[in-house]
């Protein structure tokens, strides 16, 4: 196995293919020949209103729910891989984690080391390592013996993602990582994300309901709309008036920025008079 | 969040280190207090048993083919009662609480529920109707050396267990919800049919109730024999998937994004479990409790990762069983209470004050 600085760093970021890809709940179909390239190191924001698939897209992505169409991580269909290398490849953080009662935080990002172990074996030297540097880059090691359960949700929010970083991959996929975050601290794990993809040319995959945050950290957005991507590209482009009047039924004024552009809700007059 | 990154690296703060100390203590204090039970439930009774001379008599016996003599030994009716009624009763005592306990702390893993029992899928009921329908049926059966009833009780178990799962995973693959409520339909309609039975045969009632209520007056050394291959080997399957239950402890999603497939490690964990608590079933009846109260004392002692609670609920457990079984020879010796009315009895007032400690702790 590696050890030593790559053990920390992780073997870098990988480009993300999706071609064709398909998907149903039951007999509504949910996501219809959807095409996505990430670049590897890049930030890829999916947008879109309510039910729009954005969610199923992240999950057919990892291989959780059936699909048609292909997944390719560096050129490789993600279908043939082996679960556990897989998992060594592609690492997620849902909207909603399940945080486990009277486990610690240590313990909880030690989880991370999984696929890389023997799930029955003990974590080895290694793991523990990688868990130590992972959990001091993202400040948790003062909170290593607090239960997660505990934490705050920004706290918590940041042990997901060290989970997702002790696995090394070569992908993060984000289901909305600021849903349950205030907005300082959506900032901040925003922030940390970016930090982390260009220290280690991480490829980020994530989906974000709040326009202005997509706009001014993804570096590339695809508006999903009714299972379809209506839009892909740089946050400038995406990001228009008449495409959030379209696709979201909004009225809003959209403000360049130095880091991409913000959107400005704005209450419209009719709805006064209704 | 300030912006500094990487650096340095603190050392562990001293909570951690007391809490890690704690951990690796306790299996110990556990195994500990299973020997000490055992020589306790062995000491007293009509006969006393000093454990010196009981630790001697076991130390003879088994030095014994390597020529080597211990002094101190028990002669006569006092080797007789060792060997042949305390010891068989104690080690089956051990052995049903540590599969029961370990059951249920494994049921509530998979569930992620903290009020599963090893009972939960129909395994009570399916062993209750078994036993019944041997009682009221085929009284004083026995296979070879081995009574009908503990066949039935185990087969019936199994048939439970197995019928849950079955019509879970027709209904709803293998979702933790679903097969809950298939244990739920499966466990009431098997527990109506056991009624039934039992109504019709209104003779055998008292025996029955025995059964149900759990006793271990009876144990022998062929008990232990019947129930240990399956129990070791269901035991030994639930410790290994320590690790992985504890992966499965943040969700499907976040468990398959880790490699695991939730599916499949449900099953084999229900499967052991059931195995066990079958096995334990098959020698005791219905005890009561233990499955549900021990894992949560585990996990009180040890904190939530499965690895630590499952080997910790086992060494309790069987401790536990075995002062359980103590107590319900001695309250009303020489007569003797079902066992099942001791568990509950000690056990929900020590439920209750756990609760009660836990929530002004937090």
């Amino acid at each position: 196995m590696d050890g030593g600085a790559a053990a920390v760093t992780g073997p870098g970021g990988a480009r993300v293919e999706v071609v064709g890809l398909t998907a149903a709940y039951g007999r509504t179909r949910v996501l219809d020949n959807v095409r996505l390239d990430v670049a590897p190191g890049g930030w890829t924001a999916v947008i879109g209103p309510n039910g729009s698939g954005k969610s199923t897209l992240l999950r057919s992505v990892l291989g959780f729910h059936p699909h048609a169409g292909q997944v390719r991580v560096d050129g490789v269909p993600t279908t043939g891989m082996p679960r556990r290398e897989r998992a060594r490849t592609l690492a997620y953080a849902p909207q909603r984690p399940v945080v486990p009662e009277g486990v610690t935080t240590g313990d909880y990002v030690t989880l991370g080391r999984t696929p890389h172990r023997a799930l029955l074996a003990a974590p080895r030297t290694v793991d523990r390592q990688v868990v130590a540097d992972v959990m001091a880059r993202l400040e948790l090691t003062e909170l290593a013996g607090r239960f997660v359960a505990t934490l705050s949700g920004g706290e918590q929010q940041r042990a997901v993602l060290a989970r997702a970083l002790a696995q090394q991959p070569r992908v993060l996929l984000l289901d909305e990582p600021t849903a349950a975050l205030d907005l300082g601290h959506a900032q901040q794990v925003l922030d940390l994300v970016d930090r982390l993809r260009r220290q280690d040319g991480l490829t980020v995959l994530s989906t974000l309901h709040d326009l202005s945050l997509a706009g001014q950290y993804a570096d590339r957005l695809a508006l999903l709309s009714q299972g379809q991507v209506v839009a892909e590209g740089r946050p400038a482009d995406v990001l228009t008036a008449e495409a959030l009047q379209s696709h979201y039924g909004a009225r809003a004024e959209v403000v360049p920025g130095p880091h991409g552009p913000a959107v400005l809700p704005l209450r419209g007059p009719e709805r006064h008079r209704a | 969040m300030t912006a500094t990154t990487g650096g340095t690296r603190a050392a562990p703060p001293a909570g951690t280190r007391r809490v890690r100390r704690r951990t690796t203590l306790v299996p110990w204090g556990a195994g500990a207090a299973l020997v000490l039970a055992m020589l306790g439930g062995i000491w007293v009774g009509a006969l006393p048993l000093p454990p010196g001379a009981v630790v001697a008599t076991l130390a003879d016996r088994a030095l014994g083919p390597l020529g080597v003599e211990v002094p101190g030994g028990l002669e006569g009716t006092g080797a007789a009662v060792l060997l042949q009624l305390r010891l068989p009763r104690v080690v089956l005592a051990a052995l049903v609480g540590a599969g029961l306990a370990i059951a249920g702390a494994a049921y509530q893993g998979v569930f992620r529920n903290p009020l599963a029992d090893p009972y939960l899928l129909g395994a009570a009921a399916g062993a209750g109707l078994g036993a019944t329908l041997v009682i009221a049926y085929a009284p004083g059966t026995s296979l070879g050396p081995v009574g009908v009833v503990p066949l039935a009780a185990f087969a019936g178990a199994l048939v439970g267990v197995g019928s849950a799962l079955a019509l879970g995973t027709a209904a709803g693959g293998s979702h933790s919800a679903t097969l809950l409520l298939a244990g739920v339909a499966v466990a009431s309609f098997l527990a109506a049919a056991q009624t039934l039975v039992q109504q019709q045969n209104t003779d055998d009632l008292r025996e029955v109730y025995g059964w149900l209520l759990g006793q271990l007056g009876r144990a022998q050394w062929s008990d232990v024999v019947l129930v240990l291959p399956y129990l070791g080997t269901a035991c030994v399957v639930l410790l290994l998937c320590g690790r992985a239950l504890d992966v499965l402890a943040v969700g499907d999603d976040e468990a398959r994004s880790l490699g695991v497939h939730p599916g499949r490690l449900r099953l084999l964990v229900i499967v052991a479990a059931s195995l066990a608590t079958a096995s334990a079933v098959a020698v005791s009846g219905l005890i009561g409790f233990v499955g549900l109260v021990v894992p949560h004392i585990a996990r009180r002692l040890v904190g939530g990762s499965h690895a630590r609670v499952l080997p910790v609920a086992l060494l309790t457990g069987g401790a536990f069983l075995v002062l359980a079984d103590l107590v319900a020879r001695v309250v009303l010796a020489p007569a003797e209470l079902p066992i099942g009315v001791v568990t509950a009895f000690v056990g929900a007032p020590f439920f209750a004050g756990l609760l009660w400690t836990g929530a002004r702790r937090r």
